[in-house]
């Protein structure tokens, strides 16, 4: 029986939630939580240990949490080491790439994870790592084990790999030689291409060139003392009673919020509901999510010429790609109308 | 958001945490903030050491929106 090792974050390794996010890597003996069940799944590996750390304690101190986890492991000999699933939650995903870069890197053993496609760990690890394509939610559980359990099987026993697409995680651009099963040569395969593009039928490249979206640099301003600036956040601070109702994870509005007359957000007014972080801060003091107090400052001292007495808020966590640009686009033809000249988005 | 933002040529900054993810997703002006959940100001110190944190940040925030930058840039704090 081969050996395998698992990292979970501080919520499935049953540490606690939100508020326990900054622990340490801690190892423990067995499978916990989702390694359990992975357990159960693999048929040529027992799962002799779990990796637990804080999703907060990855993301904010990676180099040195890679460096306690590395230790950790340092003694104990395992053949394939396995992350997650982190389905859409962002920072358990980054956490996920991270580990299974150091450990494959340390121990040169097989390293594999699952994310959903929106995770931002997936663009930032995709190259390098094995990252199965996972459900939003943990919903999607059995199934992203089983993906996980069944490719970790095929390894240890050395079976055949297919490839990203046949084995259904995210491709990492790899190229290999193969033996076409079909025997028809490149250049017949690109003229048959050639003649498709040519009468406008859709055809398959074999060499896709992934589209990236980069925005023209926006010209700075020319006088920052003249200039109207505009406060945007992902942090959900919103006045108390919420009243555009947006949700805590996965929202698809946002809002706008008056600080007329206001030196700073007091906390009696404003809360955070954003439900990815521990709100225990922001809530005690929205300023260090939302800066008015300093922004207030700045426009006293005549350092920036006004600030725009409203504010824009939405929740970050969970919020589809094109949910993001589609609220995007409705502020900034809010921001055109009141003749915003620059802004700040403050996420978290 | 910050994409369309820039997109109409209104010049942002992104202050965030996740350095990495802001520059993947195509932010061109970012200054890191200090956590995810208190992004200016640490909890654990003293208010006046929170305004300085948050005061300091946001000033290079201001800078980087006047800051002619050829590339995304991720202003130094």
């Amino acid at each position: 029986m081969k050996k395998a090792i698992v990292y979970l974050n501080q919520f499935f390794g049953q540490i606690g939630g939100e508020s326990t996010a900054g622990h340490q890597p801690a190892i423990k003996e067995g499978g916990i939580g989702p390694a359990q069940e992975l357990n159960r799944q693999l048929q040529h590996a027992e799962v002799t240990h779990t990796v637990v750390c804080g999703d907060n304690y990855m993301v904010e101190n990676e180099e040195e949490a890679v460096k306690q986890i590395l230790e950790l492991l340092s003694d104990k000999e395992f053949d394939i080491f396995i992350s997650g699933p982190a389905f859409k939650a962002g920072r358990y995903g980054l956490a996920c790439g991270a580990v299974n870069k150091a450990v494959h890197e340390a121990f040169s053993v097989p390293v594999i994870t699952s994310m959903h496609t929106e995770n931002p760990g997936v663009d930032l690890y995709k190259k390098e790592l094995i990252i199965f394509s996972g459900g939003e939610s943990v919903i999607a559980m059995d199934e992203d084990l089983k993906k996980l359990a069944v490719y970790a099987d095929k390894i240890l026993t050395n079976q055949p790999l297919g490839t990203a697409e046949e084995e259904g995680y995210h491709a990492r651009g790899n190229r290999h030689q193969i033996w076409r099963d079909d025997q028809v040569c490149a250049a017949d395969r690109v003229v048959d291409m050639l003649l498709k593009k040519i009468h406008d039928q859709p055809f398959e490249s074999e060499l896709p060139v992934p589209k990236r979206d980069n925005v023209p640099i926006a010209p700075p301003l020319s006088d920052l003392a003249t200039a109207r600036i505009a406060v945007l956040t992902s942090g959900g601070v919103v006045p108390v009673n919420n009243p555009d109702h947006i949700r805590s994870a996965s929202a698809t509005r946002w809002g706008k919020y008056s600080i007329e007359g206001m030196e700073r957000l007091e906390a009696d007014i404003f809360k955070t509901i954003h439900g990815g972080y521990d709100p225990t801060a922001i809530d005690a003091d929205p300023n260090i999510c939302v800066p008015i107090d300093v922004l207030r400052a700045y426009e006293a001292e005549g350092k920036i010429g006004h600030l725009y007495e409203f504010f824009y808020s939405t929740v970050g966590t969970g919020v589809t790609q094109s949910d993001a640009a589609r609220m995007g686009r409705e502020i900034v033809e809010d921001l055109l109308a009141v003749d915003v000249d620059a802004a700040i988005m403050i996420s978290t | 958001m910050v994409k369309e933002v820039e997109r109409a040529g209104i010049p942002i900054v992104q202050m965030a945490n996740l350095v990495l993810v802001a520059k993947n997703t195509g932010a061109n002006r970012i200054v890191p903030t200090i956590s995810i959940p208190h992004p200016l100001g640490d909890p654990n110190t003293s208010k006046e050491e929170q305004w300085k944190v948050r005061h300091h940040r946001v000033g290079i925030a201001l800078q980087g929106l006047t800051t002619d930058i050829q590339e995304q840039t991720v202003f130094a704090v």
